[in-house]
């Protein structure tokens, strides 16, 4: 199991987030995950919500996000569910942050896969930049984790920042990804390596080249 | 002889085309679904077992005899569902994905036409919390399915309601696992339940369920256009079919692949993915289906037909053929002992053989790996996986277990070289 711990549930945390409540935007995406389950299994929407609590909070904080104790409680709340089942859920599940995260979150892939393509390289040139596993820089930029298979084996190996996977990397590629993002640009997330689409195998596809360039239909041929 | 481009199923799996409806369309797909639903629920399950399409999620039990498992005429109290298992978490895995944002409306279309044949009233799609932009598109997809009338009431004109949801996971492996899926649908942590009851007897909301993998369905539709004889007529006896192959590691270019099922090894390799990095010679070991399967060694891979039934033979097995190759140039042990850790990491605590067994396996692991071990500690480890294996709820436990069996039965002299290394060394 995952070492995991609560942020202490301290004054000062509920002076801050004691009043938190869903903005409008995220109330509706909220409403339409409840709507997405049958009548009386709301509490089915408590991975969608916490979600969508976490990226509020990250929006409030310039942040990935997290979860204090009084963001859980007003889930529980809204899901007419006992708090500490929503703990339960908050714990079990990793993308969920106890602790408070940068505004990167640099995840790196250190499973065999990975592994096998050089994800030490990769966790050797964040640690260069300062980075420390389990830990958020002193600049509140980066929070580095390493995690489990991300299944993205054949472009490996890869780290997921934020909402996005930069795959086929290696130290150098890492390094201009990070330095795009610490500069304030959007670097281009998928793979890294030049004239690679996707997981064809590098070079071009051996099969299925027809659909490079045009939306082929092989119905014709069947 | 190699599969031909016009039978595969996932023409656009490397997305170089638009994943959206009208693409989809002019590929073929949603192409008169309303007539393969007027075959009947029947006609349908027996041409999925007519097929001999087995699930693609790992175990390889047979589709259509899933499907009929569900009860015939559904109580309206208790309905049934279909869950589509999208959550994608075994290391080496990743053709789901591919699926998913290159090709949703197969899987969407495979949803109402499994979700038909078993007489299920909605189908929930449980995509892995850690695929976001690939969960963007298929909330789009499904969007787009339901303005055009193909899913929701009426469902492509067929008469028949159909709903389809995605429903996000947030990090945990476990919840990969059937039961451990369902209890995560309805907002719990994802520990597995006790079978019996089984999910197609009480499942999701306590209702008759079936769980299926993203392969498994989204092929269903092509099987049921070009009909049965022609999924059945690839791959050996009990292993039909084409299969999204997945190849990692060491090989010069890593991909994914639709290949018919059976393929040799050497053949998959050589022809998609540039050969094994340093050639055949210095191939190590290969671990065939994924992390829980045990891995085979170079000399008894090379030749094995890729199929659920030839990589038994050698010890292993398909799994979700997820091919992770590993050269000379390995560290086998800390490449295992990485997936100990990892299942150690994925526990979800429930079951005490699992819950310390994980951890416990992981150590020692490690210690095998530096060498700061006793040579008795080998047999003790074996014995402690076997204390694992079939002792837990679900198969974690005998996934945690079997790499490191794979591991004993082949490399021993590696491990015993370690510690006598590390024994000599404390002397000098």
């Amino acid at each position: 199991m995952a070492d995991r711990h609560l942020e202490p549930d301290t004054p000062e945390l509920r002076a801050r987030w004691g009043k938190f409540a869903f903005s409008k935007a995220w109330e509706a995406k909220a409403k339409a995950a409840i709507a997405r389950y049958p009548a009386g299994r709301q509490r089915s929407a408590v991975m969608a919500l916490l979600d969508y609590a976490q990226r509020q909070v990250g929006e409030e904080t310039q942040t990935q996000g997290w979860l204090p104790i009084p963001v859980m409680e007003y889930v529980a709340a809204y899901l007419d569910m006992p708090i500490i089942r929503v703990v339960e859920v908050a714990s079990f599940y990793t993308m969920y942050n106890l602790v408070p995260v940068g505004r990167f979150h640099v995840q790196v892939c250190g499973t065999t896969p990975c592994m096998l393509r050089g994800s030490d390289d990769i966790l050797a040139a964040c640690k260069k930049r300062g980075m420390a596993k389990g830990h958020t820089s002193d600049d509140g930029l980066w929070t580095l984790t390493e995690v489990e298979c991300m299944g993205n084996c054949a472009s490996a190996p890869m780290v997921q920042i934020n909402d996005d996977n930069f795959e086929d990397l290696t130290a150098d590629r890492l390094d201009a990804v990070l330095d795009a993002l610490a500069a304030g640009k959007s670097p281009k997330a998928g793979t890294q390596e030049p004239g690679r689409h996707t997981v064809e195998p590098s070079g071009g596809p051996t099969t299925l080249k027809q659909m490079v360039k045009a939306n082929h239909d092989y119905r014709g041929d069947w | 002889m190699s599969l031909a481009d016009k039978d595969r199923i996932f023409t656009n799996l490397y997305g170089y085309q638009p994943w959206n409806l009208k693409a989809a369309q002019a590929r073929g797909d949603w192409d008169n679904t309303k007539a393969i639903l007027a075959k009947g629920r029947d006609a349908i399950v027996e041409e999925i077992k007519a097929s001999g399409l087995r699930g693609r999620g790992g175990a390889g039990f047979p589709t259509g005899l899933k499907w009929s498992f569900m009860p015939k005429e559904p109580n309206p109290n208790r309905p049934s569902f279909l869950v589509i298992n999208a959550d994608e978490s075994e290391p080496g895995s990743c053709k789901d994905r591919e699926i998913i944002r290159h090709d949703p409306h197969k899987l969407i279309e495979g949803a109402l036409v499994a979700g038909f044949a078993m007489g299920a009233r909605a189908a929930y799609i449980y995509i892995r919390g850690e695929y976001i932009r690939e969960a963007e598109t298929l909330f789009a997809a499904v969007q787009e399915a339901y303005d055009a009338g193909l899913i929701g009431k009426n469902a492509a004109k067929s008469g028949y309601d159909f709903d389809v949801f995605v429903h996000r996971g947030a990090g945990a492996y476990i919840c990969g696992e059937e039961t451990a899926m369902i209890e995560s649908i309805e907002g719990k942590k994802g520990q597995p339940r006790l079978k019996p009851p089984f999910p197609a007897g009480a499942g999701l909301y306590g209702c008759p369920t079936t769980v299926n993998n993203v392969e498994s369905i989204a092929v269903a539709p092509t099987i049921m256009r070009r009909g049965a004889s022609w999924f059945s007529s690839f791959g050996r006896d009990n292993n039909k079919g084409t299969k999204l192959f997945q190849i990692s590691g060491h090989v010069e270019k890593p991909c994914v692949v639709e290949e018919s099922m059976s393929i040799p090894f050497s053949e998959l390799i050589e022809k998609h993915c540039g050969g094994i990095r340093g050639g055949w010679d210095n191939l190590l070991a290969v671990i065939p289906g994924g992390s829980s399967v045990p891995l085979v060694p170079a000399a008894q891979i090379k030749d094995a037909p890729m199929d659920f039934d030839g990589l038994r033979e050698v010890g292993s097995g398909l799994g979700t053929a997820a091919v992770i190759v590993m050269d000379k140039s390995t560290d086998i042990v800390r490449a295992i002992s990485r997936l100990s850790y990892f299942y150690k990491h994925e526990s979800c605590g429930q079951c005490t053989p699992c819950r310390e067994g994980t951890g416990w396996m992981w150590r020692v692991m490690e210690r095998l790996r530096t060498g700061d071990a006793d040579v008795e500690e080998i047999d003790m480890l074996w014995n402690v996986t076997k204390q694992v294996e079939g002792h837990t709820i679900c198969a974690l436990g005998d996934a945690a277990a079997w790499p490191i069996q794979g591991l004993i039965r082949h490399f021993r002299p590696e491990l015993e070289k370690r510690i006598a290394e590390n024994v000599r060394e404390a002397a000098e």
